[in-house]
């Protein structure tokens, strides 16, 4: 398999510095108004402060992939003392937070790093953090180029370890003469 | 369409239950801008100077600032505005934090209360959804605790409460409105809430505001944040260190009390302990800041941390900022700051003025020594210094036995508990409570700024010029060197030449007419500033800060979309200044009420501080006795207004010819 070179970018979040002011919502929102910077709204921002000050939970969180359903698990974790939901972290646009949605359309919002023409030299976001709790990192990594493997050939694969390969082809054998008959 | 502002205001009349969403006429907001601008505007034209402030005809008023919720940096102020239970002049107390973008967001650019409500409750506002809901569950509960109980029970994690304790429900006179880490605590304006029912109210907005010229403004904003950047680690020497960078004063931050704690008075704003601050205290106070304080914070959009998260064990957590650390342990003489802490997280609950209200206590506690005040007064009060601090807040708030006198601050106790308990209220302009200061020299700037400030708190007024000269002509040259933020070039040269001592040194230097000019520069930042609700902190409070009348024109004009230069500022602000002293004219303010606490300064010049007051009058277009003449309201535009007070007889005919 040969190797490709790919630019990986990074947000690294520095929860400890946040001063929990909300910037990175509000610049985010500005810059993605259509046209540019023509309104601004948190609602629409593609990073939310998950922001509880009580108990001192500041956490900046990214938007990443719409997903269709809610997942099962609304896991509580306690990591220094303080109690986390599960979703806090989670950058998923999902049927159960209105969060990573556009609040008119609740079409799913998603980071894009701030693409622009010319590009700009960090994201938004990481420009107006003047804390640092949000630095900008670009690296390039060297990555096997993957052979993606199609659905039906991870399902089958999977039953022929579960199964072996004989039985697999049996019933495959068998299925196919019911469904022609 | 409106562009920084919504264009709408939600008027609530408790007394029917009535709640309407009103379009604003943009002319106003081109006259007055908005924020206190148009918070004046309103009061003089709805609410009569007869009102009592405990009537249902007194409105309360939230409002946003033009700015807010646009991306200028913090642009997050709310300006309430009311008349006074305490002072019974025009009260704007103001607070930073998160929830007047949120009423922006959620549509609106103010929000008016009239009339009472008959039961207490709390209102909701989600968008273009507004509730009236019960809130005779919350009653006497925290402020603090308000709020998290009604985010719980609505569900909405982003919704931003502003609410009022046990002190706004009893209505003293101290009591102020509480918002996550700010509040506004001055003048009372938490006892008008209280008196019109409402415990809280919760808002969530997801709307958009827009921006006249983007690419313009966004460009302003990152000049700010650039600036910002710069100055902010950059300390001007020779002030204290909580003033010398930017922000409201770094009291968070620092540990170092040396200053306050030596210069300002202790007690009953009486003692100076001019060599308290020794290691030991350092190092127990610095321990025990470090402790508590879990996170310095902000508010929205801001990149300074002036606030901070404070967990002191055993207690439940609260929000704090500025000074409130020490002017409860210093009213107490305790010398253990983690008292501080802990009865200020009770007092924020309770929701009274952290200023005030540690003094109120130390005056009774000086009238009970006296004798004025009886031990049948304090049955059942301690007589440790902390436990006596303890067991009278919680008499004030609740009204009860003394307390009920205390409550309505220390003028008004003075007046009620008689026997020469006057001399003991000792520390009041216009009736309100003032910093715990006491001096030698008469300082001219600050003499004109104490007298006629119309919110009778001086961090309101100062900001932008030194309070003090610099030692040597270095630092005043190093100073004055990039000094963009001088109107005018000749402040550079009132700084080069004031000196500690000899002729040119206070009080009679910098001379009469520039000590108008500085006051007059100082003023209008700080009116620029909640009309447009910008943070203090990042503009008229600090040395050199980022924001100054050379480029707030264009972050207005292109936010807005309103043709503003700096003439025309300059022009909104003499009038939304002059609009404030009507209307505490027609409230019955004259100059005999523009003093400092007597005891201020020890050296006093009366020939010079007339002069001082007749040439700022003069200066300002105003009579003698501090009234705007007509023909300085016909150049502002406030025809309307000479017309009033000509009519009730406080410009008389004869003052046009006499003054002009």
């Amino acid at each position: 398999m040969s190797k490709v070179k790919k630019k990986i970018k990074v947000i690294k979040i520095d929860l400890d510095k946040c001063n929990g002011c909300r910037a990175c919502e509000v610049i985010c929102s500005s810059f993605h108004a259509k046209p540019k910077y023509s309104s601004n709204n948190p609602a629409r921002s593609r990073i939310r402060l998950i922001r509880e000050p009580l108990r001192d939970v500041y956490l900046p969180v990214y938007a990443g992939e719409y997903t269709k359903a809610e997942c099962m698990g609304r896991d509580k974790y306690v990591i220094d003392g303080k109690e986390y939901n599960e979703c806090d972290f989670c950058r998923a646009s999902c049927p159960s937070r209105d969060v990573f949605k556009e609040p008119d359309s609740g079409l799913p919002l998603k980071c894009d790093m701030c693409e622009d023409d010319p590009p700009q030299e960090k994201p938004l976001c990481v420009q107006w953090c003047l804390n640092d709790a949000l630095t900008y990192e670009e690296r390039e990594e060297e990555v096997e180029e993957e052979v993606k493997q199609e659905d039906v050939e991870i399902g089958l694969e999977s039953m022929i370890n579960q199964y072996g390969l004989q039985k697999v082809m049996d019933t495959i054998a068998r299925i196919s003469i019911s469904k022609k008959e | 369409m409106r562009y920084a502002e919504t264009g709408y205001n939600l008027e609530i009349d408790l007394s029917r239950g009535n709640v309407e969403r009103l379009e604003t006429d943009p002319r106003l907001t081109e006259l007055y801008l908005g924020g206190l601008g148009t918070n004046t505007k309103i009061l003089w034209d709805r609410v009569p100077p007869e009102t009592e402030p405990f009537s249902s005809d007194n409105q309360l008023i939230f409002s946003t600032g033009l700015l807010v919720a646009t991306p200028a940096p913090g642009a997050n102020r709310t300006i309430v505005t009311t008349y006074s239970p305490q002072t019974l002049l025009m009260g704007y107390s103001m607070m930073g934090g998160f929830w007047a973008p949120e009423l922006k967001h959620a549509g609106y650019d103010k929000l008016i209360f009239r009339g009472k409500s008959p039961n207490l409750i709390y209102v909701w506002i989600n968008n273009d959804k507004v509730e009236i809901r019960d809130a005779s569950h919350l009653r006497g509960k925290g402020a603090v605790e308000t709020s998290e109980l009604i985010r719980q029970e609505l569900n909405e994690p982003g919704a931003q409460v502003a609410a009022i304790g046990l002190a706004g429900e009893n209505k003293v006179y101290m009591a102020s409105i509480e918002q996550g880490r700010s509040s506004a605590s001055r003048l009372g304006i938490g006892a008008v809430m209280g008196d019109k029912g409402i415990k809280a109210i919760a808002v969530r907005g997801t709307r958009d505001i827009n921006i006249a010229r983007p690419s313009e403004f966004i460009n302003l904003c990152n000049d700010v944040l650039q600036y910002i950047k710069i100055r902010a680690p950059k300390l001007v020497p020779e002030v204290m260190p909580i003033l010398a960078g930017l922000g409201s004063p770094q009291e968070m931050a620092h540990y170092d009390e040396k200053w306050h704690t030596e210069n300002f008075m202790w007690g009953n704003a009486r003692v100076r302990r001019k060599d308290f601050w020794n290691k030991e205290i350092e190092k127990k106070w610095k321990e025990t800041l470090e402790t508590v304080r879990t996170r310095l914070i902000s508010c929205y959009n801001c990149p300074m941390k002036c606030g901070a998260i404070i967990s002191v064990p055993g207690i439940s957590t609260y929000m704090m900022k500025c000074f409130s650390k020490l002017t409860y342990t210093m009213a107490a003489f305790v010398e253990d700051l983690d008292f501080g802490f802990k009865i200020a997280q009770r007092a924020t609950e309770y929701g009274v003025d952290g200023f005030s209200t540690p003094q109120v206590m130390a005056f009774a506690f000086e009238l009970k020594e006296a004798g004025i005040l009886t031990d049948a007064d304090f049955a059942g009060c301690p007589s440790d210094n902390e436990g006596k601090f303890y067991w009278l807040l919680d008499r004030i708030v609740r009204r009860e036995g003394i307390g009920d006198v205390l409550a309505n601050g220390t003028y008004w106790a003075a007046q009620q508990i008689g026997k020469g308990a006057e001399e003991y209220a000792h520390n009041n302009i216009k009736k309100h409570e003032q910093l715990p200061l006491k001096l030698g020299m008469l300082n001219p700037i600050y003499y004109l700024m104490y007298c006629t400030g119309e919110k009778a708190n001086i961090t309101q007024i100062e900001g932008n010029f030194p309070q003090a000269p610099f030692s040597t002509m270095e630092l005043k040259e190093e100073f004055v060197k990039d000094w963009v933020q001088v109107p005018d070039e000749k402040f550079k040269k009132y700084v080069l030449d004031w000196e500690m001592r000899g002729e040119r040194s206070m009080p009679f230097y910098p001379p009469v007419d520039a000590c108008c000019e500085i006051v007059e520069w100082q003023e209008m930042m700080h009116h620029i500033d909640d009309a447009v609700g910008v943070c203090a902190g990042l503009s008229s409070f600090p040395l050199k800060p980022p924001y100054h009348i050379h480029n707030y024109p264009q972050i207005i004009s292109s936010a807005t979309g309103i043709d503003m230069d700096e003439s025309g500022l300059k022009q909104v602000y003499k009038r939304n200044r002059t609009l404030l002293r009507a209307v505490n004219v027609r409230r019955g303010l004259r100059r005999e009420d523009e003093k400092p606490p007597e005891d201020h300064w020890k050296k006093r010049f009366p020939e010079l501080e007339k002069k001082l007051l007749d040439t700022y009058y003069q200066y300002k277009g105003w009579d003698l006795q501090g009234i705007p003449t007509k023909k300085t309201l016909h150049e502002l535009a406030l025809d309307y207004v000479a017309e009033d007070l000509e009519q009730r007889g406080i410009i008389k005919n004869e003052q046009s010819e006499e003054e002009n």
